[in-house]
């Protein structure tokens, strides 16, 4: 019945005559799609809310940087450079499958703009992109065959490879360039052997390569391979749109709405419930995420999202040393347990506990919030909140590791982790030798200040970090900051509290401390920790500004009030490691950087993995306490990383980087040939001091004989 | 199955430091924090578990004044469904017989399956427990570390011996058992678990609610009186090894098998 096409010499009158079945495949493609989409917004109905409506122009402007300029993707060449190409070629086609799709209605249908001279460039260009394209999927199913980049490997235990169903998708794509290509061939073959006027084909190209293998071919079998090509193409097309929303290649219809919606600040963490506020959250019956239905509509557009492309899982610190997480799988999971639990034929099922079900307590626990995989994703999808919000629930349900209950009752009756006395928050400011060159005011209302040093529980109670606390205050002083701190009146800063799901903790220690901070008077407050700094920024509200002592030294350096003496030591190799909550949370790569290039005759390098990709050292805060799953510590690899890239002294601005990091070069048995020194104690230790000679022979305190309060892991619940 | 826990409020240990008053007959209490006696919390902790698997209700009951409340709500924050506080400046300065003897008034005047106290209390001399047994006239078992519910009024039980061997026991109900640390992980309690039973009320019974004659308990009962706190002197430093890594390994490893750790 195909022969039957052939005669009539113009395209549009034989494709009226399969007008009915091609009008079917576009009713029931369309009919199918709409079907399924429905069916995959059931969840995000019945979800959680999330506020995702404010700053449009914000959120457009993101659009056009990450979703159409693919600003994350060159952070992988090869994929990303393949990706782009891709996803150009997709814009362009977009365009081309218009007019092929509604060619059927007219003859001479062609999209404004899209004739005459402009019309034969966008054609060219359409012909390049198909191409384009068609060698993507190439080269892409070359790799997932043959280099197989192992981020894309499914680790034992979270189920089989993805391989198949990628190659399929990848085919699909390249059977839908074949025919579109061919349909243009076939075309302007059977025209020119009409002896009609054609439109010359892109050179190189695949309908022009096409064309040119088709060139003697009968015209009937031309005719019949167009509608061949047609058919095709607009079956495979259907078919691939309706078989996206079963897997990795739903991003490309959610991709635009997950990059809109996504998160717009760093540093910051979701409310337990936004429609509920603070005051009102003991009356909220649960919280956190314990069921599917309890994440957000937009946590849900994640999952759809997500093209498994494994960036997050390969700059994952818990994943690289082996503790059961892997971003890339809380994702793929929980797509998975929507899908099954929300099938598209058939009704949804109960909501079952996730935790137990598909993600394990070791799972959710091992997270150190480093924002590694958020940083990485190109699709802006989101992992700490939700990681938070399972930690909410699961503390809910009063499901928390031995390891962390003590600390976490210390820090209710106490005010920090370790349990120790509140009266005893200022002893650092009290050792002997220090008192008498700086007095650090306590400004419990008898002394006023203008700046807030805000201490934070490990750098007021741990002995090595005491060193990183009279550093600090050395330093204010010397730049004539008229400071105090809050001594027993201060609070941890629940920075952690927060991170591991105590939300009502957090709540009662930011209350506290607000207080505190607002009775004190202070206009401005400093900190030497970046755990305390993203708090007092970004969770805590009515407090006033808050600088890292980095910012603070940086500034202080151009203003020429700090002045360095050139280091000593000709063979130290400084390396700085940028602190996830400094940097990554708070964008502060630079401040510390030009810190220490200032002081003469530093030697810096760089690790491989730093500024936003940086590594995290271990974890702070109440991370310090919990027993992960692992086969290696994050500062053992952290610390060779350093040592690769030939540095002898790690420069680090936290002081949970310097706990884990000095632990780990222990552990790495790098003792004598790798040290950690803070970028305050190191400042304190070069600056120049100006006036009083007597100052100068009190040095920083000599560091590594101290003994520390964090006890090694092992040591502790044993 | 109706289970009581008596549960006590002691100085944290981990949160304090424990100093002697200048008298020397007790410690500094200012400025201490308290908590649930931990081997108190492992057994509510059991308590709800036993009911988790078989019904019935968990009720904490201490012996003490309106302070105590808190570990009381603690433990309903936990799960237990009911509070009850002992409260009478009569009992003040009861020894451990006195405190039992309050314990067992009230334990008649209810109905209880099972009664559980902790192994000891971290202030305490572990007597409680036994002591409450013999005056119920129920069997008693100490440092239990697992527990199992049989049919026909028994339990099996195991219990901790030295060396960390385990002895198998059945026990008729209605028992008291002393629960050891370590039979459960006890679940985490939290602020907003405590806010929400902040309101329940907590029934409280006294001397004369309980019918108890004052003259058996509290400080002229005492037949053990506390004369004295003493805290030891410091012994003489760590031993320091010196020499390399390698070095220093053999000489522990010397040192710990010639003092019989090693075998």
């Amino acid at each position: 019945m195909l022969e039957s096409t052939y005669i009539p010499a113009q395209a549009g009158r034989w494709l009226s005559q399969w007008q009915i079945l091609f009008l079917t495949i576009h009713a029931l493609g369309i009919a199918c799609f709409g079907y399924i989409v429905a069916k995959r917004m059931v969840p995000l109905l019945r979800a959680e809310r999330d506020f995702r409506f404010d700053q449009p122009l914000v959120r457009l402007g993101r659009v056009l940087q990450f979703w159409l300029g693919q600003w994350k993707h060159p952070r992988y060449r090869t994929a990303g450079v393949i990706h782009i190409v891709i996803f150009a070629g997709f814009i362009v086609l977009a365009c081309r499958a218009f007019s092929l799709l509604f060619f059927k209605i007219s003859g001479d249908f062609l999209m404004p703009g899209f004739s005459g001279t402009t019309g034969n460039i966008y054609d060219v260009i359409t012909d390049y992109a198909a191409t384009m394209v068609f060698f993507c999927m190439v080269i892409a199913a070359t790799r997932r065959l043959v280099f197989k980049p192992a981020r894309y490997a499914v680790p034992p235990g979270y189920g089989k490879a993805h391989t198949v169903d990628a190659i399929f998708l990848l085919v699909l794509i390249a059977v839908l360039m074949v025919a579109d290509s061919l349909f243009a061939a076939s075309t302007v073959a059977g025209r020119f052997q009409q002896g009609e006027p054609v439109e010359a084909l892109a050179v190189l190209s695949l309908p022009w390569i096409l064309k040119s293998a088709l060139a003697s071919t009968s015209l009937p079998t031309l005719w019949n391979i167009r509608l061949g090509a047609y058919l095709l193409h607009q079956v495979t097309f259907y078919f691939l749109l309706c078989y996206r929303p079963f897997g990795i290649q739903f991003h490309v219809e959610t991709s635009l709405f997950n990059v809109y919606f996504a998160k717009l600040n760093r540093g910051t963490l979701k409310p337990v419930r936004w429609d509920v506020s603070d005051e009102h959250l003991d009356q909220v019956e649960s919280f956190g995420v314990k069921t599917f239905e309890d994440f957000t509509w937009k946590h849900i557009l994640d999952f759809y999202s997500c093209a498994d492309c494994g960036r997050c899982s390969d700059n994952c610190p818990s994943h690289a040393v082996g503790r059961p997480l892997s971003p890339r799988f809380l994702t793929i999971k929980a797509r998975d347990y929507s899908f099954k639990h929300y099938p598209v034929l058939g009704n949804a099922g109960n909501g079952t506990a996730l935790v137990g079900g598909i993600y394990s307590d070791d799972e959710v626990w091992s997270c150190t919030t480093c924002g590694a995989c958020e940083e990485e994703c190109p699709l802006l999808v989101e992992y700490i909140d939700k990681i938070v919000d399972l930690r909410r629930g699961l503390i809910d349900d009063g499901n928390v590791p031995q390891s962390l209950q003590k600390p976490l009752k210390a820090l209710e009756s106490r005010g920090n982790p370790y349990g120790k006395m509140e009266k005893k928050k200022a002893e650092w400011a009290k050792a002997k030798d220090f008192q008498s060159t700086c007095d650090v005011k306590i400004l419990d209302g008898n002394r006023q200040a203008d700046t807030l040093y805000f201490v934070d529980s490990i750098t007021s109670y741990d002995d090595r970090m005491q060193s990183i606390g009279r550093s600090t205050a050395r330093i204010l002083d010397h730049v004539g900051e008229n400071y105090g701190i809050l001594g027993a009146a201060e609070r941890d800063s629940g920075h952690e509290v927060r991170r591991f799901g105590e939300e009502t903790l957090f709540m009662a220690l930011r209350d506290h401390n607000v207080e505190a901070i607002q009775a004190s008077g202070a206009r401005r407050i400093v900190t030497a920790d970046p755990h305390s700094y993203n708090a007092l920024k970004h969770d805590y509200k009515d407090v006033p500004p808050v600088e890292h002592i980095s910012q603070v030294i940086a500034r202080e350096v151009k203003a020429g009030k700090v002045k360095f003496n050139p280091v000593e030591n000709q063979t130290a190799v400084y390396t700085y490691h940028d602190p996830c909550y400094l940097g990554r949370h708070n964008q502060i790569y630079d401040d510390p950087r030009d810190v220490l290039d200032a002081i003469p005759g530093l030697k810096r390098v760089e690790m491989k993995r730093s500024r936003d990709r940086s590594f995290c050292c271990g974890g702070g805060g109440l991370m310090l306490f919990y027993e992960p799953k692992e086969d290696q510590r994050m500062g053992v690899k952290r610390v060779q990383m350093a040592a690769e890239a030939g540095a002898n002294v790690i420069v680090t601005a936290c002081p949970f980087c310097m706990a884990n990091i000095e632990d780990a070069i222990k552990v790495a048995g790098l003792e004598g040939r790798m040290t950690a020194i803070d970028l305050a104690e190191l400042v304190d230790q070069q600056m120049i001091r100006q006036v009083c000679a007597t100052v100068s022979v009190n040095p920083p305190d000599r560091v590594a004989q101290q003994e520390s309060i964090l006890e090694p892991k092992t040591a502790i619940g044993g | 199955m109706e289970i009581l826990v008596c549960a006590r409020r002691v100085p944290d240990t981990s949160e304090n430091e424990i100093a002697l008053n200048s008298a020397g007959n007790d410690i500094e209490r200012d400025d201490l924090v308290y908590s649930i006696n931990e081997w108190d919390n492992y057994a509510v902790e059991e308590a709800l578990q036993i009911v988790a698997r078989i019904g019935g209700t968990v009720t904490v009951v201490t012996v003490g004044n309106d302070d105590d409340e808190e570990v009381l709500r603690r433990e309903m924050a936990m799960g237990a469904n009911h509070g009850v506080l002992i409260s009478d400046p009569a009992f003040d300065g009861s020894d451990a017989k006195g405190i039992a003897t309050i314990l067992k008034t009230f334990i008649q005047k209810g109905r209880y399956d099972l009664i559980l106290t902790g192994v000891q209390a971290e202030d305490g001399g572990a007597q409680v427990g036994g002591m409450l047994a013999a005056l119920l006239d129920y069997p008693f078992a100490s440092l239990v570390n697992s527990l199992e519910v049989l049919d026909g009024g028994k339990l099996k039980i195991s219990r901790e011996i030295e060396g960390g061997n385990k002895e198998i026991n059945e026990i008729d109900l209605p028992c008291v058992l002393s629960i050891q640390t370590g039979i459960n992980e006890p679940r985490y309690v939290g602020m907003r678990g405590i806010r929400q039973v902040a309101s329940v009320p907590i029934p409280t019974f006294n001397a004369s609610s309980l019918g108890i004659d004052p003259s058996n308990v509290g400080e002229a009962a005492a037949r053990v009186k506390r004369v004295d706190y003493f805290v030891p002197a410091l012994g003489k430093g760590a031993q320091m090894l010196e020499g390399s890594r390698e070095e220093n390994i053999d000489k522990l490893v010397e040192l710990v098998a010639a003092k019989g750790g090693l075998k």
